[in-house]
């Protein structure tokens, strides 16, 4: 890797070298200053930001609105912080996330390695799913829900998430599979090796970068989700994002800057957190396949 | 019966037939080489060994057992393909257990017989490496010692050294028939290659367009091809086949050769051969380049040795051989000469021509004559 990326580097003087570094720099800064503005604030007494001066770091620190954010502030009608919500949200994107991607791999085996007839055809259909609009489908899917007794639950919108995230997962398995030689599928074949054992012994160790880009893209998007946690859960079930937006417009007396900063923050955090730990495997994952070697 | 029986096996892809009506009976022990250009069907009649296509119609039995609808892990057989298609995430002893993992044979049975085949091949030291750590040629022996571990009926080997270099090719090529020496396993081996062919097999079945166009012996393909497809592709350089005509004389027959410039050159037959019931009959006269010498060099046994002059338009030194090529008959033929012969191109020069080891092919069937 290492040898390869300095063979496609166009080697530069110095001049030009010191432009480019502090034009990076500068986009570091404006592209950071957002989140600067979130942690300052979420660090001051409410007074010091009714008082000016958003960029400024604060001159009493605290940590009461972090607190006040996770426990105690006003969600809605209920006064619990975000707290619950935050575990709707995990109770929600773990299992919709982990299922989703399981069968995005098993689809995208079959798929490549046990071609049938009309295979294409389910798999344009997969695909198709992937761009119909959230819109479309909010109310067959609320009915489809109530029907099923999953209305106003984690678990149906762990089956919303579901049948949006499989399109995706698919597409990712099925195209990295497809680079995947069929002669180790043969050879595990004749080696005695069932459907499902060629599967969990063959396939999913190779597919590490693969999972890791799919389980990115389907947690930051199941996290982030607003439409679906608004439209089909209950008090008790809304996840984070919803409740970030209750937070922020409960009405009930002066508004909670640093709260809501400290909310937002917490609400972003998780997605970071994957970003971070596993971010250069996804653009590793993304790059498979389309370079030899 | 034999040991694999391929009876009137079939394959079809729609309406598409790739592989015609087959019937090859292997014995125990017999190393069977498929050989035939791309498409000719030889790696589909593979696979419909090994179970991992559909036999359309018709059958194949190993052991007198008809395989129809047996999966591939039952019916006893390894398999050694082109990419090797070692499991990437296993070391070389937990790929070559793992067929034995997945017919339940316990771990101490199966790491013996790995020790055993690794101490055969001599790849213990390569034991716990994984296979992107190891070279081509090693990863061909990890490929083999996974076959030959689960102790199967029926070895097959899709084009295994198709992607080693060279000069491992021909070592590795050693190697396999040493093994197969050796062992005394049964072995069906598909190959493009027809040096490999000859070199490997006790048969050969030559395979185009889906048909069987010839099963024997190495000798018997090499010596009397059935067809002008067998002569022309096997044997390198390949065999010289020009169009000549039959005359006979005194009871014996002789090929008339048109030459370029008006004239015809005389080839006899040797004296009684089958070719005099066919006066004036058309054919493709097929001499191998060996045939076809410098005088000196010419096989003293023969009978039936005889000079024809013409100009000599390339030569192609080989180090061990001198390949001349030159014009007969409006067609280029290709001569074996002695290396050290001196003979430049554009003079005339006399070729020896082994008359013994003639074959005449008809024109239009391209089937053999005599």
């Amino acid at each position: 890797m290492a040898t390869n990326a300095s063979a496609n580097v166009i080697r530069t003087g110095g001049g030009a070298r010191f432009v480019i570094y502090t034009l990076l720099a500068l986009f570091c800064i404006y592209y950071l200053l957002p989140l600067y503005v979130m942690v300052v604030n979420s660090l001051k007494p409410l007074s010091e930001i009714q008082a000016g001066g958003m960029m400024s770091l604060p001159h009493e620190w605290t940590l009461a609105p972090w607190r006040s954010a996770w426990s105690t502030a006003q969600i809605g009608v209920a006064a619990t912080g975000l707290k619950p919500y935050f575990l709707n949200s995990i109770l929600m994107v773990v299992p919709a996330v982990a299922i989703s991607t399981v069968l995005g791999a098993l689809n995208g085996y079959v798929l490549t390695k046990w071609r049938f007839t009309g295979d294409t055809v389910v798999f344009g259909l997969l695909l198709f799913g992937c761009f119909i609009p959230f819109q479309m489908v909010l109310i067959p899917m609320a009915r489809m829900l109530g029907l099923m007794g999953l209305a106003g639950t984690v678990p149906g919108l762990i089956f919303v998430h579901l049948v949006y995230g499989i399109g995706f997962s698919t597409l990712y398995f099925r195209n990295y599979y497809q680079q995947f030689p069929t002669e180790l599928v043969r050879a595990a074949m004749i080696d005695g090796a069932g459907f499902f054992t060629i599967f969990r012994r063959i396939m999913l160790p190779s597919s590490g970068p693969i999972a890791v880009v799919c389980i990115i893209w389907q947690f930051t998007n199941i996290w982030n989700d607003f439409l679906f946690g608004a439209s089909f859960s209950d008090y008790d079930s809304q996840p984070m994002t919803v409740a970030l937006n209750n937070l922020v417009q409960s009405s009930t007396g002066v508004k909670e800057y640093n709260v809501h900063f400290a909310g937002a923050i917490m609400a972003a955090l998780p997605t970071l957190i994957v970003y971070i730990v596993a971010g250069r495997y996804f653009v590793r994952g993304l790059m498979a396949g389309s370079v030899k070697g | 019966m034999g040991f694999l029986d391929i009876k009137k096996a079939t394959k079809s892809y729609g309406s598409v037939r790739v592989l015609h009506e087959t019937d090859i009976s292997v014995e125990e022990g017999e190393f069977l080489v498929l050989v035939g250009p791309s498409g000719c069907g030889k790696s589909t009649l593979l696979n419909m060994i090994a179970g991992l296509e559909e036999v359309t119609s018709g059958d194949i039995a190993i052991k007198g057992r008809s395989m129809n609808g047996v999966r591939p892990a039952d019916r006893n057989i390894a398999m050694v393909f082109q990419s090797y298609a070692l499991y990437p995430n296993m070391n070389v002893a937990q790929n070559m257990a793992f067929g034995l993992e997945m017919h339940g044979i316990p771990k101490p049975e199966r790491d013996k017989a790995v020790a055993q085949v690794a101490d055969l091949l001599q790849i213990q030291p390569l034991l716990d490496r994984k296979p992107g750590q190891l070279s081509g040629g090693q990863r061909q022996r990890v490929a083999m010692g996974r076959a030959l571990v689960r102790d199967p009926d029926v070895f097959l080997f899709d084009e295994p050294l198709s992607n080693l270099d060279a000069k491992l090719r021909v070592d590795m090529r050693t190697e396999i028939k040493k093994l197969h020496q050796k062992l005394g396993t049964t072995i069906v081996y598909v190959t493009h290659d027809q040096i490999e062919a000859l070199t490997l097999s006790t048969r050969i079945a030559v395979m185009f367009g889906g048909h069987v166009q010839q099963l024997g012996t190495p000798k018997e393909i090499y010596d009397n091809p059935a067809n002008i497809f067998v002569a022309g592709f096997m044997g390198s350089p390949s065999m010289n086949l020009f169009p000549a005509r039959v005359a006979v004389e005194n009871g014996n027959a002789i090929a008339r050769i048109d030459l370029a410039d008006g004239a015809a050159a005389s080839l006899p037959f040797p004296p009684g051969n089958a070719m005099a019931a066919h006066d004036g009959r058309d054919i493709v006269l097929g001499i191998r380049p060996e045939a076809i010498t410098d005088e000196d060099g010419a096989d003293r046994n023969s009978k039936a040795i005889h000079r024809i002059e013409t100009r000599v338009e390339v030569t192609e030194p080989a180090g061990s051989d001198t390949f001349v090529v030159a014009n007969l008959g409006g067609k280029e033929v290709t001569g074996r000469f002695r290396a050290d012969v001196d003979v430049r191109p554009g003079n005339t020069f006399p070729f020896a021509v082994n008359m013994e080891k003639a074959v005449a092919f008809d024109p239009k069937t391209e089937q053999r004559i005599g």
